[in-house]
């Protein structure tokens, strides 16, 4: 993968881009007459991975379609895909035939084998659920006129877990929530979450820990309700309330102690700057404390950077940088390195 | 200890108190079966089944049969809470209900998109399913008059979708 086919920058005014690093729509699908992956067989696997491919390959879906055969491609590069948050972590480390079919523009991605035959997802910078939306729909009935989905006129579409029958339709946001938890209002926000329904996880989504404040919060109801209702409860409801959330406890840590929020801000870009050996949890952590800077306006480092560092700095990207192995030592290095050419700069 | 009986050992012993008095029964196997004295553990095996079955109805029958589709049983996909094929949704279509309405906080059927291969419901039948469910919210709720009207409602569309689907331009096999 080379940085060219990252996808077009968008303007640091996105909707919402002070806490909405990005917004995800999935579907999950599986192929009627076929076993789910948990009973399949190798062979039954490989089929599922043939035929699928043949028709994401053929489709119209997107201008160009990269098929990426995860089962050839070594783990490096496979993490280099959970890093851009294109593929799962369980589909990087599962020992099924598997595969990803990616746009060009990296804005969607389809994959094979994961937890369900087919995961189609529709990334957008900053809160954008509505176009992701439409370009999943827009893939889903492209992808059935070729595919015989798994239904039931009872349970809709049939999934392997019954938390993801019905729509199959999963809305995230990928949230900065460094006020919520400097004001230490997280727990609540995860109790509420939980009374809404809502899963919230960490940065690389399902089984992950959050990092540098990071969360992904998503529907966990998928059934009993149209994609259209389940679409307005999350962006109508949801996100605005957790928006608000996290700004009013921004203003609060301003409004408070603003020397303080000064100096934690101040301090975070300083040791950025200055570090020679860099952690990626520290990394995460005083990125996350700049960009809160940056939102509160009390820094002007471009939001898109930081956003970009958080992915560079993740240690598959760091080895593809330098485009060699990097033992433990070097990569906090290379890491420190990195961070001080992109915050050269900044005042 | 022997049997009442005969002297073989006794392996039944019933104490019974009546009126204030103590009388103690001791019999063998065969004396006890004799006498239509129920042995615990050597319970004929139509009556413990049949207590086994009242008791675990679902759960035992289900757990054992097998989906035709990829051979797994309720019992596997309750213990991993992941269904074999998309067989098993009709095979174990009830036990799987309570699964999936566990999982959906309470929610049972889909209302959501439909392929397009297949038929598409008109925005009656839609409506007619949202009233369904509204209706039997109410009952549950004991809220009978809303119940009432939302049964009027219901009636008045079925006719409605019926009429549809008569019509020649319906949607039958779209």
């Amino acid at each position: 993968m080379t940085d060219e086919a990252r996808m077009p920058e968008p303007p640091i005014d996105a909707d919402d881009r002070d806490v909405v690093l990005s917004s995800r729509v999935r579907l999950a699908r599986n192929l009627s007459g076929q076993p789910f992956l948990n009973r399949a067989t190798e062979t039954q696997c490989a089929h599922i991975v043939r035929t699928t491919q043949h028709v994401l390959m053929n489709s119209s879906v997107s201008e160009k379609i990269i098929w990426i055969d995860l089962d050839e491609i070594n783990a490096h590069d496979r993490s280099l895909l959970v890093e851009r948050h294109l593929i799962s972590r369980n589909l990087a480390e599962s020992s099924l035939h598997r595969g990803v079919a990616i746009s060009g523009d990296e804005r969607l991605s389809v994959m094979v084998n994961e937890e369900d035959h087919l995961r189609i997802q529709v990334l957008r910078s900053g809160s954008n659920i509505e176009s992701a939306f439409q370009q999943v729909r827009a893939t889903d009935i492209q992808f059935e006129q070729q595919l015989d989905f798994a239904f039931s006129d009872r349970w809709g579409y049939l999934a392997v877990c019954p938390t993801n029958v019905g729509t199959g339709i999963r809305f995230s946001i990928m949230v900065h929530l460094p006020g919520l938890r400097i004001t230490n209002e997280l727990g609540k926000v995860r109790r509420a979450a939980k009374e809404l329904h809502l899963a919230v996880r960490g940065y690389y989504g399902e089984g992950s820990e959050s990092s540098g404040n990071i969360f992904q919060i998503s529907n966990q109801v998928t059934l009993g309700s149209t994609e259209e209702d389940l679409r307005d409860i999350f962006t109508e409801r949801i996100v605005p309330a957790l928006l608000d959330y996290e700004r009013s406890s921004r203003q609060v840590l301003l409004k408070r102690n603003p020397t303080l929020l000064d100096d934690r801000v101040h301090r975070a870009l300083n040791i950025l700057r200055s570090a020679r050996l860099l952690k990626v949890e520290e990394a995460m952590k005083l990125i996350s404390r700049v960009r809160l800077g940056v939102c509160l306006e009390r820094l002007d480092v471009p939001l898109q950077q930081l956003d970009d560092l958080f992915i560079q700095i993740q240690p598959a990207h760091l080895r593809q940088h330098v485009n060699c192995a990097l033992d433990a030592e070097e990569e906090l290095e290379i890491r420190a390195t990195l961070v001080r050419e992109v915050l050269k700069g900044v005042n | 200890m022997k049997c009442d009986l005969c002297n073989k050992p006794a392996v039944v012993h019933e104490v019974t108190i009546t009126g204030g008095a103590k009388k103690e029964v001791h019999l063998c196997l065969e004396h006890a079966h004799a006498a239509g004295i129920a042995i615990p553990g050597q319970q004929p095996i139509n009556k413990v089944l049949s207590k086994f079955v009242i008791g675990k109805k679902e759960g035992a029958g289900e757990g054992h049969r097998r989906c035709g589709g990829c051979g797994c049983t309720f019992g596997q996909i309750k213990q991993t809470n992941l269904i074999g094929c998309p067989e098993c949704y009709r095979a174990f279509e009830e036990p799987l209900s309570q699964l999936i309405e566990q999982s959906q906080f309470g929610n049972s059927e889909h209302v959501g998109r439909i392929p397009r291969k297949m038929h598409t419901p008109s925005h009656n039948e839609i409506r007619a399913r949202k009233l369904m469910r509204e209706l039997d919210a109410a009952v549950t709720a004991e809220q009978y008059e809303r119940a009432a009207e939302l049964r009027d409602r219901l009636n008045e569309l079925t006719t409605n979708v019926e009429h549809e689907n008569d019509t020649p331009e319906g949607n039958e096999g779209s």
